[in-house]
């Protein structure tokens, strides 16, 4: 199923969160070589991880993570406006109706069917997310080690700029869900509308919403 | 962009004191034929603000008691940036459902839906409608509104930090990009034809609109186009 959780709450999936940044860790460092930080936990986290930001996650059967991403509102701080406006062409991506997407990471874990199934989840995150606040565009920055990881789902970015060539390419892009992405998405998970706004209901719906425990599709 | 919205965030941005933003909250609630438009905000320095059409004895009722302490609204909202609607937050406490009820009896709610808002160095808002009306009918309200609803509170937001600074806020500038952008679409051409001419993607000549436009403190890009044409920022 999907969950989407800020970051100050956490602490209530701890499982999730300790296999999520772990696998952060396993994706971003190891097999990506990026240069990030890596706690005595195991954990991979940034600046950002600091800021609250909402994180959607796929959970995998097991209850432990499938697939994570990590949104930031773009009138705050944000790792475009903040270190990559030479990408944008100076120009700042500053609206409400636009959401930073950084950190999209498979669990390295997941395998074939497994991993793309976690991929499409994602996608299904951010269109609620989309749906939810009114958003009309993600903007993220990739490189071009990520740039393979989101074609082999097919979900590639739209480039707004790019500097450099191959494995450190990097660039700034843009996503959005059309309409008629839905049905696809949601026919790979094998589930309905009803089941995925379910899922939103029951991270934000609060203590007074039903939350059944579902199996996920 | 209904004609409400545009009328209330031309007067946010007329405003000079909160006494504008209180007369912009009353303006949207007639104008939407609401019960209640309510924007209130915490500054970086802690101290509280708010402009609303809550009726006083609500307010003074709200005080005595403290709700501000328990209200699901408040609580639930500090620590988020998407939009709730009051029936996803949490009202299973005796306290929170006799809060509530106390203040449908005031005019306010049930229903009700708050745009949370983080603002830069710890300032925080939240912007409210909230009418008596039942549940179809406010679900239809927020699907119709929803988008005008999160750019007014942006508006009210933008003067709140503009309060803060003794209005010293720079004169939106645009970039390069953002310049040509917005004098291709005054020039009338479509979004295809100005992607094109600037050899961008339709999808990245939307951002640098939608950029250019929350600059504008525009509603819309039509709004967005006039506004840079009437501070001589382009030039057809």
């Amino acid at each position: 199923m999907l969950r989407y959780v800020y970051a100050h709450d956490l602490a209530r999936f701890p499982r999730l969160a300790d296999t999520m940044f772990r696998d952060r860790a396993e994706q971003f460092r190891t097999r990506l070589g990026w240069d990030v930080s890596v706690d005595a936990r195991g954990w991979e986290q940034d600046d950002y991880d600091a800021l609250d930001p909402l994180y959607v996650i796929w959970e995998a059967p097991d209850g432990t993570h499938g697939g994570s991403m990590r949104f930031l509102p773009t009138i705050g701080r944000t790792m475009v406006n903040d270190h990559f406006a030479h990408l944008t062409g100076g120009v700042r991506i500053e609206s409400p109706l636009i959401w930073e997407c950084t950190r999209f990471c498979i669990s390295p874990r997941a395998e074939g069917p497994a991993a793309r199934k976690a991929a499409a989840a994602l996608v299904l995150g951010a269109g609620e997310m989309m749906a939810r606040a009114a958003l009309e565009h993600f903007v993220g920055v990739f490189d071009g080690r990520m740039e393979r990881i989101y074609r082999l789902y097919g979900v590639e970015p739209d480039v707004i700029g790019a500097a450099g060539f191959g494995a450190e390419r990097i660039g700034v892009g843009l996503w959005e869900m059309k309409p008629e992405a839905w049905p696809k998405i949601l026919g790979r998970l094998g589930i309905d509308r009803a089941t995925s706004l379910r899922w939103v209901a029951q991270s934000f719906g609060g203590a007074a919403a039903p939350a059944p425990e579902l199996k996920s599709a | 962009m209904r004609r409400e919205f545009e009328t209330a965030c031309e007067i946010v941005q007329a405003a000079d004191d909160v006494g504008g933003l209180q007369r912009a909250t009353e303006s949207l609630r007639d104008g939407l034929g609401i019960s209640h438009v309510v924007y209130h905000w915490v500054n970086s320095r802690g101290e509280r603000f708010g402009a609303g059409t809550y009726s006083q004895s609500w307010v003074d009722h709200y005080l005595e008691r403290d709700y501000l302490r328990m209200d699901p609204v408040i609580i639930g909202c500090l620590q988020r940036f998407d939009p709730v609607d009051w029936k996803e937050l949490d009202w299973s406490s005796r306290a929170a459902r006799t809060m509530l009820q106390e203040a449908v009896e005031f005019g306010v709610g049930p229903q009700g839906y708050s745009i949370p808002i983080r603002g830069p160095a710890g300032q925080f808002a939240l912007f409210t409608t909230a009418d008596g009306c039942d549940d179809t009918a406010w679900s239809r309200f927020i699907a119709e509104n929803q988008r005008d609803l999160i750019l007014t509170a942006h508006e009210f937001n933008r003067k709140a930090l503009a309060f803060e600074r003794d209005f010293d806020m720079p004169t939106p500038t645009l970039s390069p990009r953002e310049l040509a952008a917005m004098t291709h679409i005054a020039k009338g051409l479509n979004r295809a034809q100005a992607a094109a001419e600037m050899d961008i993607s339709e999808h990245t000549l939307r951002v640098y609109i939608e950029a250019a436009r929350h600059k504008l403190g525009a509603l819309n890009t039509t709004h967005a186009v006039a506004r840079a044409l009437s501070r001589g920022l382009i030039v057809v």
